[in-house]
């Protein structure tokens, strides 16, 4: 198939521009006669969200590369040069740490989202997968960020992370150190991790979030029924009957997200940019000390729910892996939840009470391990995580046997209001 | 385009020896950035042995050195704290430590070259933390019957005065005996093995 420049035939500055790149094409295809379903509610604010606080990420990282500087032995008084030295250093750092966490907050309700309406199913696998696969980069970009401060947290974090590695069998132990550049998280070790967090990640990210709306933009979003609007064209013009153009709608609509995203995140950057002790924890103000771990080590609070997991698998047969095949599988099952759904219905205002009950359960224990992977290790901390490992198990491997097995409601023809 | 008096063995032939170079040059220009991951010269330099004096080691304490980066503790156990060790023998995963976390020249049960000195590395067999020594008994928060012995803050693993793994935690071993010997009396030197007469 050709490709015919300028498609759209205009002229001028702009035409000259069309003739050579598809700058109106894209703008149309992607915006202006982007038709996405008039019901969006607003949990479709995170994902515009996700983009915002990425940008947010990317522009304060440059600025914060500008000044720390890697090293075992000046990462650390870098970062203190930022929040002391540099002219308003810590703002642009305590927008980078709050960002960190406000992404998980943002994609944690995305992902949300996703599972209460359907999102995933055919023809939307692969958005979720793209998605599932942003989660697992943003993950690894998370840790690795951790890490850069050089803090007693942020060692002794790489320490357990990177020591996971090692839970494999025969090749662990050499593994490590191939990992770390050192028998011990050192110098080396931060600087690698630098260079992933700044150069390798961001541009995976990056791809994968195009990959992402690319995909998107392909088959069309969903919305809160479930119904497919392309189903119900007009027939003069070929819209859909239910769509409304991405721009302006949703970009204004968005704009709504975005002010009220910005008050909750400037409360924090401005108010309590520590987040409690969660968002930048207290031990990270000392520096890294090999020889002294915290007394109560515990990762980002974003990692808590996997963590929980990781604590609550006991060794068996002489390794430790087993928590960490529990922990990752925990992530690798989100991918095949496109195919786990035999629904015949998207979206959960149709689906019937077990699959209601399910994703409800699922959302409570998801929070209650966040919480108990973030208490210090105890024999009702252990149970509880244990527990609610089986309960997140259960929603995703029983998913084919409820989705199946359950009266739904009819579907709509037409979107409702 | 014409496929015409192609030869197609000829054609595959040559398309298979053309990847099979190309894999071959990818793997040789790979080898370089994964060999550069490997700890550098200095860093190899810096596991050389570590020279521990312990002639001002009082009974009950423990001194800290640095070997590779890693702690390694050196405890100066009391009778009391050695006769601890079968008091606690049952709750033990490995109590005759048959696994060899330590080297084979270490047999005694208190898992020492002379009991009165333990040394271990102060690493958690879980995942790396590094234990506090609770020398304090009894603990009920830690357990039961604790007669003192290490607990690790990350994931709440427990072992007794020897280092040796309690059931039921996290970590699935006792934590390891680095090499070391005696150099006289007081000077242990960690990192390498005792001088085979």
């Amino acid at each position: 198939m050709a490709i015919t420049p300028n498609p759209y035939k205009t002229t001028g500055a702009l035409g000259w521009i069309d003739d050579r790149f598809p700058l109106t094409k894209m703008w149309k295809e992607h915006l202006s006669e982007y038709y996405a379903p008039k019901n969006f509610n607003f949990w479709y604010f995170f994902g515009s969200l996700a983009l915002l606080v990425l940008v947010n990420q990317l522009l304060t990282g440059i600025f914060l590369t500008m000044h720390y500087k890697p090293g075992a032995e000046t990462a650390f008084d870098s970062v203190e040069y930022i929040m002391r030295d540099v002219p308003w250093g810590n703002v642009i750092r305590y927008m980078h740490s709050t960002g960190a966490s406000a992404f998980f907050v943002v994609v944690f309700l995305h992902m949300f989202r996703g599972l209460m309406y359907g999102s995933y199913q055919k023809p939307r696998e692969l958005i979720w997968v793209f998605g599932a696969l942003i989660f697992l980069v943003l993950m690894a970009e998370a840790f690795c960020g951790y890490v850069l401060p050089w803090g007693n947290m942020s060692y002794w974090g790489a320490a357990v992370i990177i020591n996971l590695f090692g839970t494999i069998p025969f090749i662990g132990p050499d593994l490590v150190v191939w990992i770390q550049g050192d028998f011990v998280p050192s110098d080396a070790t931060l600087n690698r991790l630098f260079s992933i967090h700044v150069i390798a990640l961001p541009f995976v990210l990056v791809g994968l979030v195009v990959a992402h709306i690319l995909a998107l933009h392909e088959v069309g979003s969903n919305n809160p029924d479930g119904v497919e609007i392309k189903k119900n064209k007009d027939p003069a013009t070929g819209i859909p009957k239910d769509g409304i153009p991405f721009h302006p709608y949703y970009t204004v609509k968005d704009l709504v997200g975005v002010a009220g995203f910005l008050i909750l995140f400037c409360a924090v950057i401005f108010f309590m940019p520590d987040g409690g002790g969660y968002f930048l924890e207290a031990p990270n103000f000392t520096p890294a000390s090999q020889t002294n771990t915290p007394e109560h080590i515990t990762p980002a609070w974003y990692f808590g729910t996997y963590y929980a997991m990781l604590r609550a698998t006991p060794s068996f047969a002489g390794t430790q892996i087993w928590g960490v095949i529990v922990m990752g599988a925990a992530v690798v099952i989100l991918f095949f939840v496109p195919w786990l759904d035999k629904s015949k219905v998207k979206s959960i205002r149709y689906k019937g009470s077990l699959s209601k009950i399910a994703l409800t359960v699922f959302a409570i224990n998801f929070v209650i391990l966040n919480y108990y992977g973030l208490q210090p290790p105890s024999a009702a901390v252990q149970l509880i995580s244990q527990i609610g490992t089986v309960i997140y198990f259960a929603f995703f491997l029983l998913m084919p046997w409820y989705s199946a097995n359950e009266k739904t409601k009819p579907v709509p023809d037409r979107v409702t209001e | 385009m014409s496929n015409e008096g192609v030869d197609g063995n000829r054609r595959r032939f040559l398309t298979a020896a053309t990847s099979v170079f190309g894999a071959a040059g990818a793997a040789a220009v790979a080898w370089p950035f994964l060999a550069s991951l490997k700890p550098s010269a200095r860093a190899r330099a810096l596991g050389a042995p570590v020279i521990a004096d312990i002639s001002t080691l009082e009974p009950g304490m423990r001194a800290t050195y640095l070997w590779r980066g890693q702690p390694i503790w050196i405890v100066r156990r009391t009778p009391e704290m050695l006769a601890s060790l079968d008091k606690v023998a049952a709750q033990l995963v490995d109590p005759d430590s048959k696994t060899p976390q330590q080297p084979a020249y270490i047999t005694d049960k208190s898992r020492a070259l002379k009991p009165e000195f333990m040394v271990m590395k102060g690493v958690c067999t879980h995942l790396g933390c590094s234990p506090i020594l609770r020398a304090d008994h009894p603990a009920p928060e830690i357990d039961t019957n604790w007669q003192g012995g290490f607990f690790c803050p990350c994931h709440g693993s427990k072992f007794d005065l020897a280092g040796r793994v309690y059931k039921g935690v996290p970590a699935p071993t006792n934590i390891i005996v680095p090499p070391h010997r005696y150099d006289g009396d007081t000077v242990v030197v960690i990192g390498e093995d005792p001088k085979t007469a």
